[in-house]
């Protein structure tokens, strides 16, 4: 499968009765790679749950490739190509590892796993064992290496390295630049590692409040220390 | 390293244990086949509520209703002509799955502790319909005469409940060899799945919904599956078979053998039904606290049922060798 661009304009989106996200608006390329940055509590999360389907979507419209997804429903849109790696992981604490991958494989043959275990091999030393043994390193690579089995066209990554150990992190971001090489997925990453986020991403949008306050290019905002500074809360990048 | 030996070979040996069991119980026990009969047809109440409370994680006090329509029915085709039993085991089974669909389209509507209610509700609705539709029911005197022919024309229902105990088991040991398969296979996967986290299967391009109708019809086949036995070896059909209370002691039952497996579903109906048997022999005046307590212990100290004792005991060994190590 080819990668899709992503056009969202004017989405609106939040929990309940809260709006979260307010008139946000962006395009990614087929086989671009996007960062989503922002200080806690921006809606930064919401806003790949209003991509998703998972929280509510008010307003606004969300076309992956050429289809329309603004009202489909989560697995349909899971189904259309839009694959989410969520920050708590989600992995089935109580299914194997081989088990969590097969969930992830939609209609695909069962040899479909091997691309599981090539990119991130010590899922293969894994397999056998309970989601729930897994060390944080071990249940992220299975939360991406499950998105990347339903072969979406976009995927969604939220804090993919939160609380993993520097030598894991690098692991991580070596298979997500493999993923992006491939030209097979269009990329959106919300990280906290600003540094890393912006190292991997082509363009950037900065969120507050529930609305973007900057968008551009990586090398653009890497050379706007005090751009950082002043929508991010961080002197330096890390 | 935690890896697991291969599922379908554990399933082999279990349903192996299950037979080996019921032969040593037909030899050991000849005098109590009635009971041990009563105690497979609700093994079947038991594993139907496993499949939506243990493996898609709903949690039903409604149960009984399935169960009951199924007996309902195979009763009536038998009284309208239909002797041939395991016919009557296919009608009792093609109407619980009517029931389940009907049952979980309504259930599925709601969530939580709502839904729970719901159950309650309809399991309430079913009986009290079962006991003012007297001409198919029988109303509160039941149905009886229910006759079943000698199974494929060759064995004979017979006083004691030779045949009705062997048919039961057999059944049961075929049931319960499907019901691996399905929960093994990629259906059985996305179900366990669902009832650890319906939304993040979402996520991952599976539509929730009709997998559980699905289930709950799957459920309701094997329910009344169970009813149209229960019929068959007892003779008759009463409103306790679509009661609230049977609902709650298999969902006892449940928790006591341990949801989320076929096999721990079978185990705590047994043992159950078994200990329940004893306890009021021996004490016909408190052996509900006797089986109370029992609960409570299982609950505090094997929450995941009395068919993961063994793991538990390992568990167990192995936390207390790595402390003395420690020392």
């Amino acid at each position: 499968m080819a990668a899709e661009g992503l056009q969202v304009s004017g989405l609106v989106a939040g929990w309940g009765d809260t709006v979260i996200v307010e008139d946000v608006s962006f395009d990614v390329p087929a086989g671009g790679r996007l960062a989503v940055l922002g200080r806690n509590g921006v809606g930064k999360t919401t806003l790949f749950s209003g991509l998703t389907g998972i929280a509510r979507r008010r307003a606004g419209s969300i076309f992956l490739g050429e289809r329309d997804l603004s009202r489909a429903k989560t697995f349909d849109r899971a189904l259309s190509g839009l694959g989410l790696v969520p920050q708590t992981r989600d992995i089935f604490r109580s299914l194997t590892v081989e088990e969590n991958l097969l969930a992830g494989l939609k209609r695909r043959p069962r040899s479909a796993l091997d691309e599981a275990y090539t990119l991130f091999p010590r899922l293969a030393e894994r397999r056998g064992n309970m989601g729930g043994h897994l060390s944080g390193g071990e249940q992220q690579m299975l939360s991406v290496a499950r998105a990347i089995l339903g072969e979406p066209t976009c995927l969604l990554l939220d804090e993919p390295l939160e609380g993993l150990a520097p030598v894991i992190c690098d692991q991580v971001m070596a298979a997500l630049e493999a993923l992006a090489r491939s030209d097979r997925m269009t990329i959106l990453l919300i990280e906290q590692q600003i540094g890393r986020a912006i190292d991997f991403a082509e363009r950037i949008i900065i969120l507050e409040r529930g609305r973007i306050v900057w968008s551009g290019d990586a090398s653009e905002l890497k050379a706007s220390p005090e751009t950082i500074e002043r929508t991010l809360g961080v002197a330096a990048m890390h | 390293m935690n890896a697991r030996p291969s599922p379908i070979r554990g399933d082999l040996v279990k349903l192996a244990a299950v037979a080996l069991a019921g032969l040593a119980a037909y030899v050991v026990f000849p005098n109590d086949l009635g009971l041990m009969t009563r105690v497979v047809s609700a093994a079947f109440l038991v594993v139907s509520l496993d499949l939506i409370t243990g493996y898609a994680g709903i949690a039903t006090l409604g149960q009984a209703a399935l169960f009951g329509i199924g007996a309902y029915a195979a009763a009536n085709a038998n009284l309208y002509g239909v002797g041939e039993p395991i016919l009557m085991v296919v009608v009792g089974g093609l109407a619980g799955a009517a029931a389940g669909l009907v049952f979980g389209a309504v259930v599925l509507r709601s969530r939580g502790l709502a839904q729970l209610v719901l159950t309650i509700a309809l399991v309430q609705l079913v009986h009290e319909a079962a006991n003012k539709l007297s001409d198919i029911t029988g109303g509160s005197d039941g149905l009886a005469g229910i006759e079943a022919a000698p199974v494929l024309g060759m064995f004979k229902f017979d006083l004691y409940g030779h045949t009705g105990f062997v048919f039961s088991l057999v059944v049961l040991l075929a049931t319960l060899a499907v019901l691996c398969a399905i929960v093994r296979s990629p259906f059985g996967l996305k179900l366990r799945a669902i009832g650890r986290d319906p939304g993040r299967v979402r996520t991952l391009g599976a539509a929730v919904m009709p997998a559980l109708l699905v289930t709950f019809t799957l459920s309701g086949t094997v329910a009344g599956m169970g009813g149209a036995i229960e019929a068959i070896s007892a003779g008759v059909v009463g409103l306790d078979g679509v009661s609230f209370e049977r609902s709650a002691m298999a969902l006892v039952m449940l928790v006591l053998g341990g949801s989320g497996s076929l096999f721990g579903a079978v185990f705590g109906t047994a043992a159950f039904m078994g200990f329940e048997q004893i306890v009021s022999t021996a004490n016909p005046f408190h052996w509900l606290i006797i089986v109370g307590v029992l609960l409570v212990v299982v609950v505090l100290f094997v929450p995941r049922g009395l068919s993961s004792l063994g793991h538990e005991l390992k568990r167990l060994i192995v936390i207390t060798g790595l402390k003395a190590e420690k020392r």
